[in-house]
């Protein structure tokens, strides 16, 4: 394979423009955080600013990939947010109603009650899209508005502080030298690549994603594998809810997980995933989240006011969804790319852009 | 002759059920009852003085204002999640201009409202033209302007302004000895004008139709891209509004101003009976959407023990209830 | 009738998508104060006209000319300015708005800037008037059956230029052209004729009204003129009464170019034991009428029939794509309830749909992710295909219907149609089904995949599946099919075993008059 041809793959690899974002973001803070690639080993535990991109985008790589299955079988789900605020809450809650704080089996309780929550509110989600056939957008919009609530109802309106170590190791704690979380998000990577690859899942998804009539009549129970995917993202949502109550040792129905839902939907469309369903990407996903995540850092170490972040956020969705726009594309790039366009749609478009005219009862 | 005869017997007979003005009639009973629920229960408490009920839209003139722009939009079948980040934007804006710039009220007034509009303008260019959902694009709003917030200031800028005071201060008296300030006034006529250009006006019609069938309004040679873009630009010029009414109930500007308050103009929309997917609904039902969501404040309020949380709960609720209604209605009316 | 100069003529039209022609050296013309029938099965080309003519498709040659003078229309709305109306099958109006309204928008009566409601009420209700109507036009358009819906859009299609109307604007403009384009598919006996009844009275007023219908009996009711379009050419123009209804069918339908290798004309004959599938009064409102049908393993049962006559309806009724509102369904000798595809899927039926991109292909996926689809979605998602012979099932079928590109990595959308519709096939096959439902299955593919899939039909029912082809070709169907079932405006009109008396002729005889002893 020649260089040009070996360029050519690489350049339309659909993780290369992902990948190039994130590697010259990264690259941009060299020359102000001269050790910025450094990582060093200190009283055993790993520092440095990869580290901390890696710890701080723990939550929203995890929301981000239950997100994905969401959008690629053609719906979104908004109420992630509030999902991460309740099960951090609710955990928070049953550590700090305990006599010892510290206690393992007691954290361990905490946190399957939180999922279990978290679960139901997935399931609850899953059930009005796909039973009563509510519009994934307003449908988890429900949620989305009394979630919050329900996580301040639970913390009584204060914000819960907890004291301990077991808690606090989830979202803050080293193991193994590496941070905690690190091993959780590959755990929950590892599952959700196995979940959907190994077993036939994530073909089912993309196909009711892809085309919904044709999974129907190809005998696919549809229903059951959107309300699995949004269940699936509400776990998600509520594992990234323990881990950010644990990074500050505390539950903030208010505040926690305040517009990951936004960070979440921007993640997995810079990945790669059409926000119109189908074809899905994790590994884009995580670029995704990383991507944000860095820009995040990156703004941050460069000197730039960090309160221009959002505003930096916004220009990017602008862009990567122009960039996605075949209109945008034929408007801005003109001839040739309507050229390609049109080439693309034609084998088999014009048979069947024969007159469809027998009337379906 | 007489098969249309009995086609129109038989639309008759459907009418009451499918009339859209039913979801409004059903709003309005409700905040009857709360109401009524309200002035049982707190009678010792003074509810029923007139001016319990004339707060109600003192307290939520702003999100009236926010609420009868995101009526624009979601009639279309567009949905507008920048009006929170806008509202906070303009407090700052209008802070920062009077407070820290010096520049009178009267001029920063416009400023603020031409800045919303043109903002609402170009994401409904986005939206039209590039066929991106509105969804993606006024969220890409959201995060824009609420980050525009924190480059202005990161600190809250408080007023002492002697022209915002005295229109803050104004009180506009009312027969009976009840008042309403001037924000409440403002949100009432912005309110009726909304009435008038809905259902007297081509413009308003076309709201309507676009909502109706997209497709149809523009083979019935309907101007769609011109409306879409109106409907996104009003949006942005009511949110501006109502961030100078809330400028002016809250004298001062904080970047964290109305965050998430797009939800409860949505929710106030929804719950007034307008249809989320666009092309029925009233901007009196939003009315009584934003009366009532304020109402079930003002109950928690005078219940005393119960927490501001609540509210939300209460909300998430009624969308709840009003989008099962919803639901129902469209069923039937496919069938 | 006096024959005046045409108010419309269109010479040597020719239409290309992407290489393909749709239209080629078409000649079409319409005089004022007739109907005209335009007809042509499914591809003929009739959509395409229609399209050039209102401006949604450019033309790629040919001439327009309206009143002897040439135009060129660009846009629907430059049409309708140039007195060009069209009725589109789908009513293209707003539901949510009152009639008036409907009627009236973009065209309201204003004044001082303010709609003046009573007058819009007024005008409205006056055009209704006029056309024979009696409506209440305060009420919501979608309170309104469809038929009455199909009534106002034509008012509004017309009323554009009326005086009555108050038409300012385009005064001088009124409707000259009226493009009907199937109006009467979802309209039941009575309905139509309140829309002929109007048809008429406007084709006493001068307007010329281009009619499609998938019925014939009410293109010789209301029509005076035809003309008849085949695979993207004009096959002919004729008075109505000039030309029976059978001559009219083999225009439509036509004989193909014999390029097919001859197939032997007996294969194995059916299991003669109980049927596989038996259908009993089986039907669906607005569907197709009740129906008895019968299949057996090895047995092909072809079904004839025009465009619209309820083919497609009844094969998803069989498979359980649309619910059924009365009769039963055994398969096996079991009474079945198909009320998802799952059910009749889990019995062994597969069926191939007429719209392979909307109903069959998911065009993201991959070749091989699409052949196991069916495979896979009976398991469930937690037993997935072993890699190992999932890839070698997926080869084997590549192989053995001749994919190409043999590339399992290939993404569906980017084949051409014949390959798509073989993975499609693959897809189903992989299944083993015992009675596959083909509608259209060589519709819009190139020759040499059709001789293929039709040889494939034959051996698979050799081998002892029971196969219901569906085509709109009756050489097709007549060649392959052990029995013959003929549809006709939603009804099942006859069935027979094949054989030397069931000829072309006498199918053709059948699906023009219905009747059959």
């Amino acid at each position: 394979m020649s260089l040009t041809s070996l360029w050519r793959a690489a350049t339309q690899h659909r993780l290369f423009w992902p990948v190039v974002a994130l590697v010259a973001l990264l690259v941009i803070n060299v020359p102000f955080t001269p050790g910025f690639f450094e990582i060093h080993l200190k009283s055993g535990h790993l520092y440095g600013s990869l580290v901390s991109i890696v710890l701080f985008g723990s939550p929203l790589i995890l929301v981000a990939i239950g997100m994905t299955l969401v959008i690629a079988t053609g719906g979104i789900d908004l109420s992630v947010g509030a999902v991460v605020a309740i099960s951090g809450a609710l955990a928070c809650l049953v550590v700090s109603k305990q006599a010892d704080q510290g206690s393992v089996a007691g954290v361990l309780l905490a946190f399957a009650l939180a999922l279990a929550v978290s679960l139901v509110c997935g399931a609850w989600n899953g059930l009005l899209v796909a039973r009563l056939g509510i519009q994934p957008i307003i449908a988890t919009l429900i949620l989305m508005v009394a979630g919050r609530g329900i996580a301040q109802l639970i913390t009584s309106g204060q914000i819960i502080t907890v004291n301990s170590d077991a808690y606090s190791l989830i979202g803050g704690g080293y193991w193994l030298a590496l941070p905690f979380s690190l091993f959780v998000v590959a755990l929950v990577v590892a599952l959700s690549m196995a979940l959907t690859r190994r077993t036939a899942l994530g073909l089912l998804v993309e196909a009711v994603g892809g085309n919904a009539e044709a999974s129907r009549l190809v005998g696919i129970r549809s229903r059951r594998i959107k309300i699995m995917a949004y269940m699936f993202c509400g776990l998600c949502a509520g594992i990234a809810g323990l881990m950010i109550s644990s990074n500050v040792s505390a539950a903030d129905g208010n505040n926690a997980g305040l517009w990951i839902e936004l960070d979440a939907i921007l993640a997995v469309v810079i990945g790669g995933t059409s926000l119109t369903g189908g074809r899905f990407h994790l590994g884009g996903t995580i670029i995704g989240a990383l991507i944000i995540q860095t820009l995040t850092t990156t703004i941050y170490t460069i000197g730039v006011p960090t309160q221009t972040n959002l505003v930096f956020k916004a220009v990017v969705v602008i862009v990567v969804c122009l960039m996605q726009s075949p209109l945008f594309r034929a408007k801005v790039f003109g001839a040739r790319a309507r050229r390609r366009g049109r080439t693309q749609k034609s084998p088999g478009a014009t048979a069947d852009a024969a007159p469809q005219l027998e009337v379906s009862p | 002759m007489s098969v249309i005869e009995t086609l129109r017997t038989r639309g008759e007979g459907r009418r009451l059920l499918q009339d859209r003005r039913l979801p409004v009639l059903v709003t309005a009973a409700l905040f009857v009852v709360m109401f009524g629920f309200g002035a049982f229960r707190y009678q010792s408490y003074g509810f029923l003085d007139a001016q319990v009920f004339m707060n109600l839209f003192i307290d939520n003139g702003y999100l009236l204002v926010a609420a009868v722009g995101a009526t624009f939009v979601i009639l279309t079948g567009g949905i507008d999640l920048s009006v929170g980040s806008v509202i906070g934007f303009t407090t700052m804006l209008t802070a920062w201009l009077v407070e820290k710039q010096g520049l009178p009220l009267l001029l920063v007034a416009p400023i603020a409202l031409a800045v919303g509009a043109f903002g609402g303008y170009l994401m409904g260019y986005v939206i039209h033209h590039f066929e991106i959902e509105p969804f993606i694009v006024t969220l890409a709003g959201l995060f824009f302007f609420r980050g525009l917030c924190l480059v202005i200031s990161k600190e809250s800028i408080s007023i002492s302004d002697p022209t915002v005071d005295r229109l803050a201060q104004t009180h506009v008296p009312l027969p009976g000895g009840s008042f309403l300030s001037i924000a409440a006034v403002v949100s009432l006529a912005v309110l009726a004008l909304a009435f008038y250009v809905l259902h007297y006006t081509r413009f308003g019609r076309r709201v309507y139709a676009i909502g109706g069938n997209e497709q149809s309004a523009l083979l019935m040679g309907l101007p769609v891209a011109g409306t879409k873009i109106a409907v996104y630009t009003v949006s942005g010029f009511c949110s501006a509004l109502s961030g100078l009414l809330f400028t002016l109930y809250i004298q001062s500007g904080d970047p964290l101003h109305a965050v998430g308050l797009e939800l409860d103009a949505i929710a106030a929309v929804v719950v007034g009976g307008t249809l989320l997917t666009g092309g029925s609904g009233y901007v009196v039902g939003t009315l009584f959407g934003v009366l009532v969501l304020g109402l079930i404040k003002t109950l928690i309020q005078f219940e005393g023990t119960l927490s501001s949380w609540w509210t939300k709960i209460a909300t998430g609720v009624l969308l709840f209830a009003f989008i099962l209604i919803q639901r129902t209605m469209t069923a039937r009316r496919r069938t | 009738m006096a024959e005046p100069s045409p108010v419309l003529e269109m010479t040597g039209i020719v239409k290309e998508f992407s290489g393909t022609r749709a239209l080629s050296d078409v000649d079409f013309r319409l005089f004022p104060g007739e109907i005209h029938a335009l007809l042509g099965e499914n591809g003929a080309g009739k959509s395409t006209l229609i399209k050039v003519l209102t401006g949604v498709h450019p033309l790629d040659g040919g001439t327009v000319a309206l009143d002897g003078r040439p135009v060129r229309i660009t846009s629907p709305l430059q049409a309708q300015q140039a007195g060009i109306s069209t009725v589109y099958q789908e009513v293209n109006l707003c539901q949510n708005l009152s009639v008036a309204e409907n009627i009236l928008i973009g065209r309201e009566p204003v004044g001082g800037g303010r709609i003046r409601w009573k007058e819009l009420r007024r005008q409205a209700a006056q055009l209704v008037t006029r056309f024979g109507l009696d409506l209440d036009v305060t009420a919501p358009l979608g309170s309104y059956p469809l038929a009455v819906q199909q009534l106002v859009a034509i008012i509004r299609a017309v009323g554009s230029g009326d005086p009555a109307a108050g038409g300012t604007g385009d005064a001088g403009a009124g409707t000259r052209v009226l493009i009907l384009d199937e109006p009467t598919s979802s309209l039941d006996r009575d309905e139509v004729e309140e829309l002929f009844a109007l048809m008429r009275r406007l084709r006493g007023d001068g307007v010329a009204i281009l009619f499609v219908s998938h019925f014939l009996d009410q293109i010789y009711e209301v029509c005076d003129r035809m003309t008849v379009l085949r695979n993207g050419a004009l096959v002919g123009e004729h008075m109505v009464a000039d030309l029976g209804q059978v001559d009219l069918v083999k225009l439509m339908i036509g004989k193909d170019l014999d390029e097919l290798e001859e197939l032997g004309e007996h294969h194995g004959e059916p299991d003669t034991s109980e049927p596989f599938l038996r259908a009993e009064g089986l039907s669906r409102a607005g569907g197709i009428a009740p129906f008895d049908l019968e299949v057996r393993a090895g047995e092909v049962l072809g079904l004839a029939g025009l465009l619209g006559s309820g083919r497609t309806e009844l094969a998803r009724l069989l498979f359980g794509a649309d619910t059924s509102d009365g009769g039963k369904v055994y398969i096996r000798g079991e009474q079945a309830a198909l009320r998802e595809p799952n059910d009749a899927i889990g019995r062994g039926v597969a069926f191939l749909s007429e719209n392979r991109r909307t109903e069959g292909l998911v065009p993201d996926l991959t070749v091989r992710e699409n052949i196991i689809l069916a495979l896979q979605a009976a398991r469930g998602w937690t037993r997935p295909v072993p890699v190992a012979q999932r890839d070698e099932l997926v080869a084997k079928y590549i192989a053995a219907l001749d994919i190409r590109p043999a590339d399992p990595e290939a993404k569906t959308g980017s084949l051409s149609g014949g390959n798509q519709q073989k993975v499609l096939l693959a897809r189903w096959l992989l299944t083993q089904p015992r009675l596959l439902i083909l509608d259209e299955p060589t519709r819009g593919i190139d020759v040499g995949a059709k001789a293929e899939i039709q040889k494939l039909v034959v051996s698979l029912s050799e081998e002892g599946m029971a196969v219901v082809y569906i085509s709109a070709e009756l050489e097709e169907v007549l060649r392959l099919s052990h029995t013959v079932g003929v549809l006709r405006d939603r009804r099942l009109v006859a069935r027979a075993a094949n054989g030397p008396d069931i000829t072309a002729g006498r199918v053709l005889e059948i699906i023009a008059s219905g009747e059959h002893q």
